[in-house]
């Protein structure tokens, strides 16, 4: 079962002088075993959006509906719904606060009251999922660890959770190339192989070209693109008014072809773009410079 | 003597433990006057430790560190290096303190003392060469991401520090913000003559420098312009870092063995090597 926005109006500080309208309307279905990139510049709506996927924020007009269940119902079975999402938020490091890396991962799961060989287990196989040995960092404080090292804890943390859905806001941020691409395999691993539904929020659209199979643009507070990539990286229009920049490699296909040579300009992959490129050079005769 | 002045430097942090982990490992680096160097590097690098030394922040285990000819162990000169470089980090709600964007810029030059008509023209030029001059009475909260870091930056400006030293800059800004940063940055570099220290993990960011320094486990392991820096992309993944687009896709057409200059960084001119 999906996860179904319906007409979703949020309002922050309603009735108030601040009142501000972060959502109109928005109108969503995010497919089971999806995996689904949301952009949109600063102020768009983007992070409150993914905060009503696991019920932190409830609608102000319209209703979330996950697995069929409204998360804004008091009830068992809105709670068990909302325990089926797991949100790592921007710079999750941030919230680590055990005195090992094991307990704090462990946090979670104990909280469901889980047993503890359960929890063990749990703790393990999200480790080893985000590649932190056990055996070497589970007695280790994460305070100790990089920058990327306590962004895998924060995210094994969410795992051990086991969700269905899992919500990324932001998470390569401050993150350097190498943390930045493991990262972004691991979650392109999780959602084949475990066949997550996966959620991430982002506005770097080198990331989104990478990984993404349906893209979402939000722009003041509304769904301004809802596209797989082929077509919303070539929406030039939509991606300049929803304050975003295409992926470097669209960009640069398109200067190429603008200023004369022959280029198939619809690749968004950096392998795509060197193919397209390679094969116009051909064309012209050989070489060039 | 160069402006900024690195002699075999060494930090390790004071461990609980007792071992020690050495963060900079014998660096040596100098840096003149009015240079814009991009400092590249993973997590754990050093890349931080070292911004850090360069207004006393930090201070060195071993070896010197000197900013305009003053020793950073210094303490009786502690003011004069806090007011030669300014520093900008990458969380712009971190740094800005006031309620209202000029009275964060006049934070620093009150605090020396500065008369308060020198303020007052200090905080408008400031303000000013940001851009930012429309929003003086603004809110900062109400700001966006790349407001709030030129704000950061003048804020250092009204100081009159020589040098900024800014650190990721632009890692939790969209791609308006980051536009916005670092075409600031690359004007105040020309018009002002003031120095840059820029570090940052794109690698787009990095090619506007005139020099790229970088480090791996606390030692600086290359130093060099853009270009040489860039044209080796299989060195750099190596080392955990990028290049930035076109030089990847100049080497990839290279390898595949394409006639192209080795030297290519910017679209601008790949663009201009391919539709020749």
């Amino acid at each position: 079962m999906p996860i179904e926005l319906k007409g979703v109006t949020y309002t922050y500080m309603r009735g108030t002088p601040f009142e501000r309208t972060a959502l109109r309307d928005v109108s969503l279905t995010i497919a089971d075993g999806s995996l689904t990139a949301i952009a949109g510049h600063t102020g768009s709506g983007k992070s409150t959006l993914v905060q009503h996927l696991n019920g932190i924020l409830h609608p102000t007009a319209g209703e979330v509906l996950l697995d069929g269940e409204n998360l804004a119902g008091k009830g068992k079975e809105a709670r068990l719904a909302r325990r089926k999402v797991g949100m790592v938020f921007q710079y999750p490091e941030q919230q680590l606060f055990e005195e090992t890396v094991a307990a704090d991962i462990a946090f979670g799961p104990k909280n469901l009251e889980l047993p503890d060989e359960e929890v063990e287990r749990r703790v393990r196989s999200a480790m080893e999922f985000v590649q932190l040995d056990y055996e070497t960092y589970k007695d280790v404080s994460p305070f100790q660890l990089s920058g990327g090292q306590m962004r895998r804890v924060a995210i094994a943390g969410v795992l051990a959770l086991e969700p269905k859905y899992l919500v990324l806001d932001e998470p390569t941020a401050g993150l350097d190339p190498r943390a930045r691409e493991e990262l972004l395999r691991r979650v392109t691993e999780l959602h084949r192989k475990k066949k997550l539904t996966i959620i991430f929020v982002s506005h770097n659209m080198d990331d989104i070209a990478r990984m993404a199979e349906r893209v979402v643009f939000m722009h003041d507070g509304r769904v301004l693109v809802d596209a797989p990539p082929a077509e919303a990286f070539f929406a030039e229009a939509e991606i300049r008014e929803a304050g975003l920049s295409a992926p470097s490699t669209v960009t640069l296909l398109s200067r190429l072809k603008e200023n004369g040579l022959d280029v198939d300009a619809d690749a968004f992959t950096v392998d795509e773009a060197v193919k397209r490129i390679a094969k116009a050079i051909k064309k012209k005769g050989g070489a060039s410079c | 003597m160069a402006f900024i002045e690195i002699e075999d430097l060494c930090f390790a942090y004071p461990s609980t433990r007792g071992e020690k982990r050495m963060v900079l490992d014998h660096v040596n680096l100098s840096v003149e006057e009015g240079e814009f160097v991009a400092l590249l590097g993973t997590n754990g690098s050093g890349k931080s430790t070292l911004a850090k030394h360069l207004n006393a922040i930090l201070l060195p285990t071993s070896g010197v560190c000197r900013v305009a000819g003053i020793d950073t162990r210094d303490v009786t000169r502690l003011w004069d290096i806090r007011q030669t470089v300014g520093m900008v980090f990458q969380n712009p709600d971190n740094q800005i303190i006031a309620a209202i964007v000029e009275d964060d810029v006049a934070f620093g030059p009150e605090n020396l003392g500065v008369p308060s008509e020198d303020i007052r023209t200090r905080v408008d030029g400031a303000l000013n060469s940001v851009n930012m001059a429309d929003f003086q009475k603004f809110a900062p909260h109400l700001l966006s991401g790349g407001q709030k870091q030129r704000v950061a930056i003048a804020g250092t400006l009204a100081m009159q520090t020589r040098c900024v030293v800014l650190d990721e800059p632009t890692a939790m800004l969209d791609p308006v913000g980051r536009k916005e940063v670092l075409d600031t940055v690359r004007r105040l570099h020309q018009e002002s003559g003031i120095t840059f220290i820029y570090i940052t993990h794109f690698m787009e960011e990095a090619a506007a420098a005139q020099r790229v320094v970088v480090m791996e486990d606390g030692k600086i392991v290359e130093d060099g312009s853009p270009k040489e820096i860039f044209c080796k992309a299989d060195a750099m993944r190596k080392r955990g870092l990028d290049v930035p687009l076109a030089a990847e896709i100049t080497w990839r057409l290279r390898k595949q063995g394409v006639r192209l200059s080795e030297n290519i960084v910017t679209e601008e001119e790949l663009v201009v090597a391919l539709c020749r």
